[in-house]
């Protein structure tokens, strides 16, 4: 209860008068506070504020055929490779071998560099994610994707020589 | 000196505007907020720029936990039933009515075929409270899970169905790779991947192009 009863309603009229007792119109609204703010907690815990979004990702259709598959110019192609340990490496053109270790923050540096020094018809980012790459990584470079609106993307797998220059420029770095 | 008189005072105290306080923060908590789904697994998954929202109907959900479990849902308690008649029929899962009528009352379902009768066989309680191993999807052929789409895009077709995939942060690429392979042995190449929303960087491309368009907006 939100009041504590005071003695001795009514007041001293003297004996004969008798006068009826006012009864308060006053609702103790505590329990209903009680009741409002149990559901406000059951809402809270059961509900969800944030809605998802969904990402857009169009994957090309597989072919064995030559004449089906893209073809790429070396000179406007970026190649990005997602290791371990939240790992960025790329190079520039053909040559796995000009690897460079880069981060997150980075990596957009060197995206708006080589899409600012190519022509966009040929400017294309290839993503190869290794096997110890985990999902958050490739999200956040597709992402990296949209931000930087670049229009050619291409998310392709792992050659073994590209693995190996991974692994080995992981171990030059003491990863 | 005379004694101080201290006036008894009421401690009445008028809870009316608390009540209206609490209950305009009720109103807005259940007109705000959604009712979180039943998932099978808690996830964690990646924040995006894109603001698109999920498509709620006609959707088939693969979500991958961070153990690489996988697990497919749907929303349709139509479709449940013809996908379990399709791959009772063409898996030879030796399925009873009653256990088809089960499937159309389970949110999710994550364990191989060999375990599926059973998983069905069991109570919605024991269900939720049971570890499930995941469809096995152990390389790029698809495993189970290729049979999963196979028979969902039969029941779906002809509709706009949004192929949606949850995977937590921490999943590991090789298991997104072959999950994202028997989509497209399935000549499904367009996905949905789920996201939290957050905000294009300030300055960057995307970031400028959004301001323009607000710019265009007001005009």
């Amino acid at each position: 209860m939100a009041a504590i009863e005071e003695g001795g309603g009514g007041g001293h009229k003297g004996p004969g008068v008798k006068k009826a007792k006012k009864l308060s119109t006053r609702v103790d609204m505590t329990p209903m506070v009680d009741l409002g703010f149990l559901l406000i907690t059951f809402f809270i815990f059961s509900t969800t504020m944030a809605q998802p979004t969904a990402m857009q990702l169009i994957m090309p259709k597989d072919t064995e055929k030559p004449e089906e598959q893209t073809k790429v110019k070396a000179s406007g192609a970026l190649t990005i490779l997602l290791g371990k340990n939240n790992g960025v490496y790329y190079y520039e053109g053909d040559d796995p071998t000009k690897i460079q270790a880069s981060d997150y923050k980075k990596i957009r540096d060197v995206i708006i560099e080589k899409k600012k020094n190519t022509k966009p018809e040929d400017f294309v980012v290839v993503i190869k994610p290794n096997d110890e790459a985990n999902y958050q990584n490739v999200v956040a470079m597709l992402d990296e994707m949209s931000i930087n609106e670049v229009k050619k993307f291409a998310m392709v797998n792992i050659s073994p020589q590209e693995n190996e220059l991974l692994v080995a420029t992981e171990k030059a770095n003491g990863i | 000196m005379p004694k101080a008189k201290i006036a008894r005072k009421s401690t009445w105290v008028d809870m009316t505007a608390f009540v209206d306080v609490s209950f305009l923060i009720l109103t807005f908590f259940i007109l705000a907020t959604k009712f979180k789904p039943v998932e099978p697994v808690e996830v964690k998954f990646p924040s995006s720029v894109s603001a698109d929202k999920v498509p709620e109907t006609d959707a088939f959900l693969v979500t991958i936990d961070k153990d690489g479990r996988v697990f497919v849902q749907m929303d349709d308690p139509n479709a449940r039933k013809s996908i379990a008649e399709n791959l009772n029929e063409t898996r030879k899962l030796g399925l009873t009515p009653a256990d088809i009528k089960a499937f159309t009352n389970a949110p999710s379902i994550g364990v191989p075929f060999s375990a599926f009768k059973q998983l069905l066989a069991m109570d919605p309680e024991q269900q939720k409270n049971l570890k499930q191993p995941g469809i096995p999807v152990p390389d790029s052929t698809g495993g189970e899970l290729y049979y999963w789409i196979r028979d969902a895009k039969s029941t779906y077709a002809g509709k706009k169905t949004s192929w949606l995939i949850k995977a937590d942060d921490a999943t590991k690429y090789p298991v997104i790779r072959n999950v994202l392979d028997a989509f497209k042995r399935n000549d499904i190449n367009k996905f949905q991947l789920v996201t939290k929303f957050r905000d294009a960087p300030v300055g960057t491309a995307l970031w400028n192009t959004r301001q323009n368009q607000l710019g265009t907006g007001k005009n």
